[in-house]
């Protein structure tokens, strides 16, 4: 293992400048995936600039209802917050979905935003892959995908975003704040994580010593009925094969409003628009929920190892908009 | 059960005396051993899977701070493998799977060797590789005596009322104990001593010598307490020889070697995938008139292993036709090896299967149809069966698990958005007994000390082989120090073949009964007696363990999501020598049974020629969450016919036939029939009804 410094940062302006001013520099949160990547040689950064002790870790209240969450707060404390659980259920239940106990309270929710796929070849350096070694080749095209995308990949890559809680904060409409060498900005979620094109080493719009500080909710009425379902190939401590994050309201039978986001399927959190715009007035029933996921699976593009995604998903879009809608008539 | 808990005597529920040492951490396992400075061990593995190394580049490595030496097969130390064709590391240019050690580095730190075989540069010449198994391959080859031929079974197909000829397949599978496979290894110029994790003392002991053309007595194994092994650390693999050849290139310094957990996936072993064409003929009674079982499987090119997972189908039931046949295919692999019911645990999948289609088309109890073909003798040798004890396994199991009001009907029932079924499936082990195991009682300080080189897998040894010593002195257990774990103490057989505490005990026995004749009941201090085991089973009789077990499967209507929330198993397993050890023993192997059924599946990807998925994020093996009420119970039938001890094995029955007894419920639950293990979401979703 190749050895490097590490610091610990006392200030975000100082972190981002040392990190900025430096190649090979990366921050360094809960470790989870970053500590792995160094043991697999993956990456072998000159320099840790440590970020937990920035004094991120606050969940605050906003005035119009919404909620911001410190990049420092840890998977546990933010699925355990009682804003989150009354406000946004659906955030709880995909952080809990995600991960062990063990790692979620070691995991930011900055790192967690930033996690790399678990594609095996990403993970194995002894074969090719574009993400990890752009141009090598994608060893996923011919082998083992079942964890792959069916929306938006590439014939660079099509591997997939492992995050459960990105995709509920997909659905939440976060926003996320980030620092960066000249000064703050504010980025939407759905344009943070990007789909591989013929650039599959870059996951994010993120430049190099950009550092998120923050994630904003948004007031989101809707979301205190929120559903996070995820499958996965065991009943714990595994990668979704597929989720979905849903929020309904509905009146009269109809349903009035629809959010929909989905994990395991893309290069990044997706939006399942099409579904959302399907299910805009209809009636809430198995028909219009299983009309819904069609519209969204008519642009998957399944690969030989997952095709099951497909039914898959309009199995789950079924099953947590019916409890959804059940319970709403309740 | 027996309340009974300190007593200690054989037979009762006696805590694991290693129990509080282990929770504490103050058991030494191999790689803990504190050592006066250690150098460390770290792999350059193969990046091809066939080929030559025309190259080694160790310069940069050398230069690393810290570096003391970069073995390759142009300076390792010479030894001589004989038959052991895995074991001969570093040995020779060749490359025969991906992932094969090439080089290896020893570095005062752990951190320094990792740096420095990273910057070990290999040239390969590349040859073409071949890792694909198929039933179709035209160069399979049928290895030495694993094939029998009874009768006439294409003529019984033919006139049979009714036939299930089907292919099943389970997949290549990973040993992953809890403590993966570690070395210290010190060697003083003359003699060699190792601190192993492994399950047979004596064979690490006897092996090494050999390999290395060492006296026996220049050579000492210690390894006290083994974080688990399944079959993985039973035949010596290639890590522990690299660590002696690392000794050997630094005289003095102990070297120490923890192989990693993706590592498991390439040195170690693996059960062979399996493709079994299973063929019943039956009359419309449901007795059987032939049994067929052909079994593909793989090996390496360089050596060979059979998974004889047709092995339970020549003595299961009744039925006057029988074929079973193994063929092998030769790949640029690795060696399979041991996993856990080697043989059994995938020959108990797809029979006990093929009864269940069997039962379904005839309309007849899976309980039932079985009970109709029990046999008189064993139908595969024609000896009596030592004990034969499944039926009263599958009628008590039948009655814990509630069998009687089943309705048969597939498909049908559905709970909360889940459907639900029930199924079950047989379970068998044979009762192995190893020759060549002895112990030694020595009287000292008011106490019997037991010496045996045996080894605690964490299986329980260290409490039983206490409790059947203090049996057979007739004193209390805690007059009872055990001593076990080390090549010094009397010579043992290995931790395999669910055989180590029959072994061991008949050792145990004859010890101290010899005790007792030589040195009366107030023996003087200092005294002692050694005396040898049983060595071998009876052969008159067939000699096995039996077993029901009953699982409740529900599937999720809309995602195919399999969950089994209730597995019953009923064994006979002979005498059942301490019931808290045993249980575990058999709830262990029937969570793995589950992990089989539902997760445990090693992809190789055929382009590269290693195993993708290497690490528990993509190696499922069941957690928690995957088990729900799990419960085993056991009928308590001394079998002495079996062996002297009057016990039978418990380790690895417990695996056989939950695989099954899921598979059969989920066809009960969905009407989908699953042949191919695991059994995933796609099983449901992608799977026909029928």
């Amino acid at each position: 293992m190749k050895p490097f410094d590490y610091q610990r940062a006392h200030d975000v302006a100082q972190a981002v400048a040392t990190v900025a001013a430096e190649p090979g520099a990366v921050f360094l949160g809960g470790g989870t995936n970053l500590v792995d990547h160094l043991k697999l040689g993956i990456t072998a950064p000159e320099l840790l600039v440590d970020v937990t002790r920035l004094h991120l870790d606050e969940v605050e209240e906003l005035g119009d209802g919404g909620v911001r969450i410190g990049a420092g707060v840890r998977n546990s404390d933010l699925a355990a917050h009682p804003l989150i659980r009354q406000r946004y259920p659906v955030l709880s239940e995909a952080l809990l979905a995600g991960a062990s106990g063990q790692l979620r309270n070691a995991a930011t929710t900055g790192g967690n935003l930033l996690q790399r796929t678990r594609c095996v070849y990403f993970q194995d350096t002894t074969t090719p892959c574009n993400k990890r070694e752009p141009g090598s080749g994608c060893s996923a095209l011919g082998g083992y995908t079942r964890h792959h995308a069916i929306f938006g990949a590439s014939e660079h890559c099509s591997a997939t975003h492992p995050s459960d809680m990105a995709v509920a904060m997909l659905m939440l409409d976060a926003v996320v704040e980030v620092q960066g060498a000249t000064g703050p900005r504010r980025v939407a979620l759905a344009d943070l994580h990007r789909l591989p094109g013929d650039r599959p080493q870059d996951d994010t719009i993120l430049e190099h010593g950009d550092l998120i500080t923050a994630v904003e909710l948004p007031a989101a009425p809707i979301a205190r009925r929120s559903r996070y379902r995820k499958v996965r190939d065991r009943a714990s401590y595994a990668f979704a094969l597929v989720s979905v994050a849903a929020a309904v309201e509905v009146a009269d039978g109809r349903i009035t409003e629809a959010r929909l986001a989905l994990g395991g399927v893309a290069h990044k959190p997706w939006r399942a628009e099409r579904a959302e715009s399907a299910l805009r007035g209809a009636v809430a029933d198995d028909e219009a929920f299983a009309a819904a996921a069609e519209a969204e699976l008519a642009r998957a593009r399944p690969l030989e190892g997952n095709a099951v995604k497909l039914p898959l998903l309009r199995g789950a879009i079924t099953a947590v908009l019916r409890d959804l809608c059940e319970e709403d008539s309740r | 059960m027996t309340q009974a808990i300190a007593t200690g005597d054989a037979g009762s529920a006696m805590r694991r005396v290693d129990g509080p040492d282990k929770v504490r951490g103050t058991a030494r396992y191999a790689f803990e051993y504190p050592m006066k400075e250690p150098a460390y061990l770290h792999l350059v593995q193969s990046t091809i899977t066939r080929g030559r190394v025309r190259a080694v580049h160790d310069g940069a490595a050398l230069a690393v701070q810290g570096v003391l030496a970069v073995l390759s097969h142009t300076n390792a130390t010479r030894i001589d493998p004989g038959d052991e064709t895995e074991l001969a590391v570093l040995q020779s240019d060749g490359v025969a799977y991906r992932g094969q050690p090439v080089a290896a580095v020893v570095a005062k730190t752990p951190e320094a060797a990792r740096e420095a075989a990273a910057l070990v540069g290999v040239d390969y010449d590349v040859y073409q590789h071949d890792v694909h198994l198929s039933a179709a391959r035209t160069d399979l080859f049928a290895p030495d005596d694993t094939d029998t031929h009874q009768g006439d079974l294409e003529a019984a197909m033919a006139e049979a009322d009714t036939v299930i000829d089907h292919v099943y397949s389970t997949p290549m599978q990973h040993n992953n104990p809890m403590e993966p496979h570690a070395t210290i290894a010190l060697w003083d110029g003359t003699s060699l001593i190792l601190h192993e994790s492994t399950q047979a003392v004596r064979m690490v002991h006897t092996t090494i010598a050999s390999l290395f053309g060492l006296e026996r007595d220049r050579v000492r194994v210690i390894a006290p307490y083994v974080g688990g092994g399944f079959g993985a650390k039973g035949p010596l693999h290639a890590p522990v020889v690299l660590a002696c050849l690392a000794a050997m290139a630094v005289p003095g310094r102990p070297v120490k070697l923890a192989v990693t957990r993706r590592q498991m996936f390439t040195l170690v072993g693996y059960r062979s995938p399996t493709l079994q064409r299973v063929r019943l003929a039956a009359d419309a009674q449901g007795r059987l008139s032939a049994v067929g079982d052909d079994v593909t499987a793989q090996s390496a090119r360089f050596t060979q292993f059979v998974e004889r997972a047709g092995d339970p189908s020549r003595m299961m039931y009744a039925a006057p036709n029988r074929r079973i046949t193994h063929r092998l295919a030769a790949l640029d692999t690795n060696a399979p090896t041991w996993m856990r019911a080697p043989g059994e645990a995938p020959g108990m999948f797809a029979p006990e299967v093929a009864m269940d289609e069997l039962a379904c088309a005839l309309d007849i109890d899976p309980v039932e149809l079985r009970l109709r073909n029990e046999p008189e003798v064993d139908p595969g040798t024609h000896k009596p069966f030592s004990s034969r004890t499944l039926a009263e396994c599958m009628r008590e199991g039948s009655r814990l698990f509630g069998w009687a009001d089943r309705d048969p009907a597939p498909g049908v029932r559905r709970h909360d958005g889940w459907l639900v079924g029930t199924g079950m499936a047989a379970s068998t082990y044979p009762a192995l007994l190893m020759p060549g195991s002895s112990a030694e009682i020595r009287f000292e300080k008011g106490r019997y000390e037991l010496r045996i080189g045996a080894s605690d897998i964490g299986t329980g040894a260290w409490t039983v082989l206490g409790q059947l010593a203090a049996e057979a002195l007739g004193v209390g257990v805690d007059a009872v120090r055990v001593h076990i774990g080390d090549s010094t103490l009397p010579a043992a057989s290995l931790a395999g073949g669910s055989s180590g505490t029959v072994s061991w005990g008949t050792a145990i026995t004859a010890a101290a009964r010899a005790f007792r004749e030589e040195h009366g009941d107030t023996p003087a201090p200092g005294a002692r007696t050694t005396a040898r085991g049983s060595d071998g089973a009876d052969e008159n009789y067939s000699a096995h363990s039996f077993g029901a077990q009953f699982a409740e499967v529900h599937v999720h209507a809309d995602t195919g999501e399999v969950r089994v929330p209730r597995l019953l198993g009923v064994f006979s397993a002979g005498r059942i020598i301490n019931p808290l050890t045993a249980r575990s023993q058999f709830i262990g192997g029937m969570t793995m049974g589950v992990s089989m059924a539902l997760h445990e599946h090693s992809v190789v990807d055929p382009r590269f020629g290693h195993v993708v998925t290497q690490d528990f994020a993509d190696y499922h093996i069941s957690v928690n969450a995957d088990i729900g009420e799990i419960r085993a119970e056991w009928i308590d039938t001394p079998d002495y016919r079996a062996n002297p001890t009057g016990a039978k094995g418990i380790g690895e029955i417990g695996i056989t036939g939950t695989a099954a007894a899921v598979a059969n419920a989920f066809h009960h639950a969905t009407g989908v029939r699953v042949r191919d293990l695991p059994i995933t979401v796609d099983a449901y979703l992608l799977g026909s009804r029928g």
